[in-house]
Formats: structure tokens, sequence, C-alpha cells
């Protein structure tokens, strides 16, 4: 048997590493084996404690101010030594913009399968890493797992539910690593210029596609997502082709997860329905009958948008009062 | 600068897929193909920085388990200078890791080169780890989900997008790059270009061309099954004899299902 043993969780995002512990856990246990967690920056040494109470046994710290931000090569050598010295089974990394290449990297430096963006994940009986993921465009699911070790698979923000914390005891490791320098030179940061709430967090999302004639038409759509208290989105056609909106939900864009999806002059193409496959419910308004969003919808009123939602928003005022 | 190498994929058209809905399974076989979207415009910037700086030569390369000429065609006509493909119908099984070593080791033959360009990901398989690989592969710098890019002496310029930063980012040539579709809309090739470019030469290698050892091809992750999701959608049509009784159906099974209520 391979003496690969043990669970180990890393992200550059705390939020992050707290879901993919709950999940960790879940592993951990079905294997019999310890959950690490990695824990990198420069006086950080505070969120280890929180990292325990969600579920790991041992946290290895790599602390020092030449760690403060986010460098692909130094980080990389501490994961990596964390894989040679303590040759973790398992390693589920953040799917972040920073934690999908990382997690490349590694899997390449170790000569291992890397598995990006799991929405899914479980071990069998020959503690094989199971996991799922969306490709072809949303067109399937595919499941996969590994025949090297360590697995290495990455996880998306939100596909796991954050654990409830607990006391519990754990470990601090610190961690004595040769830092590797950085390839690459961070000149300048600035906050990206986007939407002030997140789409992903909304409850409530009313979307339009092509359908919507002009941007000014916006309106029709902001009033009905003022009246359920719910966000506006798009499809990509209007973000990247017509530059009316600066994001778009997706397989390319946001992956959304709300109560409620009302798609407005969507025709649904796969790559849209990708992006919405866990909303709740699902309502398509398009004038076109044979539109394929009907098919992914729960609830499809054939009609023109410019007419229908007028019409559901004072329907819905009705109600709400 | 003198020479840019632009990885290029040839890709399932997923907008184009079957499936058959009494297996699940998809019918990749009989689909299109094209270059993956985001390789095209990895593309069209390693063009746009020749236009910039004339003496700048375009290699593309693929790795591909079926001939690949046809789309190789368009990156020619589109403005690539030249296209390697490297062919071997064993890369049916290929996963990233394989995929990465292959296009190193013809990178590492093609030689001199200043700037890798790649797609963030394919459109496809969707999974973004290719450049990342080859960057490891190949010890090189790598900035990645890139919106622009510029070049100055020695160094490669780029502004890649995270979360909810925007990074610049600079690493002394040759690197890697890899980019986003927001970085630019790739140019649709003239009749004239078109032409102009049934001269340019495909080379087609094997693995028996490269200094390759078949034991890293084998893939590192076994595929349980590929199928297209259920959908378990209700799909049930609100129709009234006027727009507003429509719209009032609608709320009541908005209410009914617990999403919509008051406040």
């Amino acid at each position: 048997m391979s003496q690969h043993n043990g669970v180990c969780v890393y992200s550059d995002k705390h939020d992050l590493t707290l879901e993919i512990l709950g999940k960790g856990r879940e592993i951990a246990d079905k294997l019999q084996t310890e959950l690490a967690a990695v824990l990198i920056g420069y006086n950080v040494q505070q969120r280890a404690d929180e990292m325990i109470k969600n579920g790991a046994d041992k946290v290895y710290i790599a602390d020092n101010q030449a760690l403060q931000n986010f460098k692909f090569e130094s980080y990389l050598s501490i994961l990596h030594t964390i894989a040679v010295n303590y040759k973790p089974e398992i390693f589920l990394i953040g799917s972040t913009r920073n934690g999908k290449p990382l997690a490349a990297r590694l899997a390449t430096r170790l000569g291992t399968g890397c598995v990006p963006d799991c929405n899914r994940l479980s071990v069998d009986e020959q503690r094989r890493l199971i996991s799922e993921r969306i490709t072809y465009g949303g067109n399937a699911a595919a499941k996969l797992t590994f025949k090297t070790k360590p697995q290495i698979a990455t996880v998306p923000a939100r596909a796991f539910e954050k654990p409830q914390p607990k006391e519990r005891n754990g470990q601090l490791i610190k961690l004595d690593v040769k830092v590797e320098e950085a390839k690459t030179e961070i000149v300048d940061v600035k906050p990206l210029e986007t939407a002030s709430v997140r789409i992903e967090d909304a409850e409530i999302i009313i979307s339009c596609g092509r359908g919507l004639e002009k941007k000014e038409d916006k309106a029709l759509l902001d009033e009905l997502a003022s009246v359920l208290c719910g966000q506006v989105g798009c499809s990509r056609p209007l973000a990247e082709d017509r530059k009316w909106f600066s994001e778009w939900v997706g397989l390319s864009g946001h992956k959304v997860k709300p109560k409620l999806y009302i798609a407005c002059g969507i025709s649904g193409v796969i790559q849209h329905v990708a992006g919405i496959r866990d909303a709740k419910v699902i309502v398509a308004i398009n004038k076109d009958e044979q539109a394929p969003i009907f098919e992914v919808a729960d609830y499809g009123v054939v009609g023109n948008l410019y007419e229908v939602l007028p019409a559901l928003k004072e329907a819905l005022k009705k109600q709400l009062q | 600068m003198k020479r840019i190498i632009v990885c290029l994929k040839q890709a399932v058209d997923v907008s184009q897929l079957k499936v058959d809905t009494a297996t699940r399974q998809l019918l990749t076989a009989s689909a299109l193909r094209k270059i993956s979207d985001f390789d095209k415009n990895a593309l069209e910037e390693a063009i746009k920085l020749k236009e910039k700086q004339s003496n700048i030569e375009i290699f593309t390369v693929t790795v591909t388990a079926e001939d690949a000429k046809t789309v190789l065609r368009e990156a020619l006509a589109m403005g690539a200078d030249k296209a390697y493909m490297i062919l071997d119908s064993n890369f049916k099984e290929i996963d990233t890791l394989g995929t990465a070593y292959v296009l190193a080791e013809a990178i590492r033959k093609i030689g001199e080169y200043d700037l890798i360009l790649c797609g963030e990901t394919s459109l496809d398989s969707f999974s973004g780890l290719v450049s990342s690989r080859l960057a490891e592969l190949l010890s090189l710098p790598h900035i990645n989900y890139v919106r622009k890019v510029s070049v100055e002496s020695n160094a490669v310029i780029a502004e890649r997008t995270l979360e909810d930063s925007v990074e610049t980012v600079k690493a002394k040539m040759p690197a890697i790059v890899s980019v986003t579709r927001e970085i630019n809309q790739p140019r649709i090739p003239s009749l004239m270009m078109i032409m102009k470019a049934s001269k340019k030469e495909i080379i087609t290698w094997t693995t028996a061309d490269l200094n390759i050892q078949q034991d890293n091809l084998g893939s590192k992750i076994e595929v349980i099954e590929v199928l297209a999701p259920k959908t378990e959608r209700k799909k049930i049509r609100i129709k009234g004899e006027t727009v507003q009784e429509a719209a009032e159906k609608l709320v009541k099974a908005l209410v009914e299902e617990g999403v919509v209520g008051r406040r």
C-alpha cells in the first residue's frame, strides 16, 4: 500500500479554507485519517484556531514577512515541502484564481493528477477520491478518480457548506521552509471594478439576455428587482458583446445559487444554463416558445418581456402588499 | 522580441454538441471541431503584438489525437506564420499533465522563443490546468487570467483579474501568459488572408519526432463516467387569457414554492 496518508486543505482565501475543511473532515473520517490545514502568510497565526474549530487536526504554519502576499513560486515551495515531508494522500485546494494554478503546478511538480473545480467529492472502498465536475460547456458532468497519489482536487467557493465551529484540540506545526523566489513581480494592485453586491450571494436574481433591446430597458429589471429585493444579472452577450454589464452569469462568468432565478429574454444556451444549475426555482420568460431555456425551467411564460415584466411587477406588488 | 508561440487546442464545439437522450452519452465523435475560443484570443493577442513590432514570428503548437489541419488553416489565415501539429492517436486518453508534457517537448524542439501565449482554459474540458503545468515543466514565469498585455524590452507586463482585485504583473521573458476572453475580439480572416495562408506551412510531428518517454504519457486520472446531467425541472407552462392573468398565476406558483412571500 502507498505510504501516503491524511487529507490536506489549503486556500489563499480564509473563508474558502473553512468551507473545504467541512468536506475535508467528512473525507478524513471516512478514511480514518487526519485532516490538516495549511496556513501561509504574515501575522496570520490567529486563524489557526478557527481552522481547528472547523475540523482541522493539524495546522501547518508558514508565517513570515516574505510570505505576506501571495506569490506563486514561494507558496508552491511550501505546499511542495508538505507534500514531500508529510505525504498527504489528498490535497483539497481552493479553486481561486491563485489557488487553481497553484494546484496545477503542485500536481506537476509531484507528477500527479489534478481535477479542477469539483462540486462533489467522496471516497470509495479503495480510498480513492471520487470527484465530480461540470465539463463540455455544461453539457456533461464528469465523474473522475485518480491513479496516482497525492490526489489533488480544487474546490470552488460555495460548493460546500462551512461547518459549525466546535471547540476541539489541534496541533500547530511550524514549518521552516526554504522559500523559493517568485518569478513574477506584482507592480500594482487595484480593486476590481464590479457591482457592490456579489451576484453569487443573491437570493433572487432577475437576469436578462439578448431579448433586451436597449441598455436603458434594464430599468424594467431593476424595478422588478426592487420589488423582490433581488439583484439584476445578465447572460454573456450583454456583458461581453454589448458591454451593458461588467459581469455575467454562466459557466465562464458567475455560477449562482439563488432560490429564485428569473431568466428574461435569455435563449438558454448550455453555458448559461451551467451557471444556474443550482438555482432552486427557475422561471423563463421568452417570446420564442422553442427557446431551450424552457426545457430547464420550472415555470415558463411565453411572451414578450416588455409586456410580461410590468405585469409581473404589478402582480407581485399586489401579493406582497 | 523575435518569436511568440501560441498553444492551440482543437476543441469540440460544445454549442453544437448533441446528447443521446436515452443513454445521456455525449456524441463527441460526430461533433464539429474548432479552435478553442480562449486560444483564439491568445492568437489574436499575438497578432496584435506583431502588428506593433513587425519582425515577430508567430508559431502555433497543437497536441491532438486526430488531424487538425482544417482548424489550423484558420489560425494561419488569421495571421500565424507556421503551425506545428503534434499528432498521435494515443493522445485520445491524454490528461492535462500529458498534454503539457508533449507541448513542453515540442516547444523545446522549436527552440528559441520569447513569449508563450495560451488560452486560460479550453472550451470543451474547461480544466484550465495546462498552461500552469507547462510553466512548471519549462520552469518559466507564468501570468494567468490576463486581460491586457504589453511588452517592454525583455519583460512582459500583464494585467490579471482576481476575484476582487486587478494585479499588474511583470515577468522577464521568456514567459507564459494565459489570457481570458475579455482581452480582445479575435479577427475573422478575409478571403485574401485565407488565400495567402494556403502557402504557409503546417508541420506534423509524432511522438517519435520528440524526446518523449511513452511512460510519461499515461493519464493520472481515470474517467469513471461523463454523462449529460439529468434535468429535474418542472417545465410548467404558465398560460393566461391576458398577460396579467399569466403573471398572477406565476406569482401564485412562486408563493407556493416558498420563494416569494411577504417580507
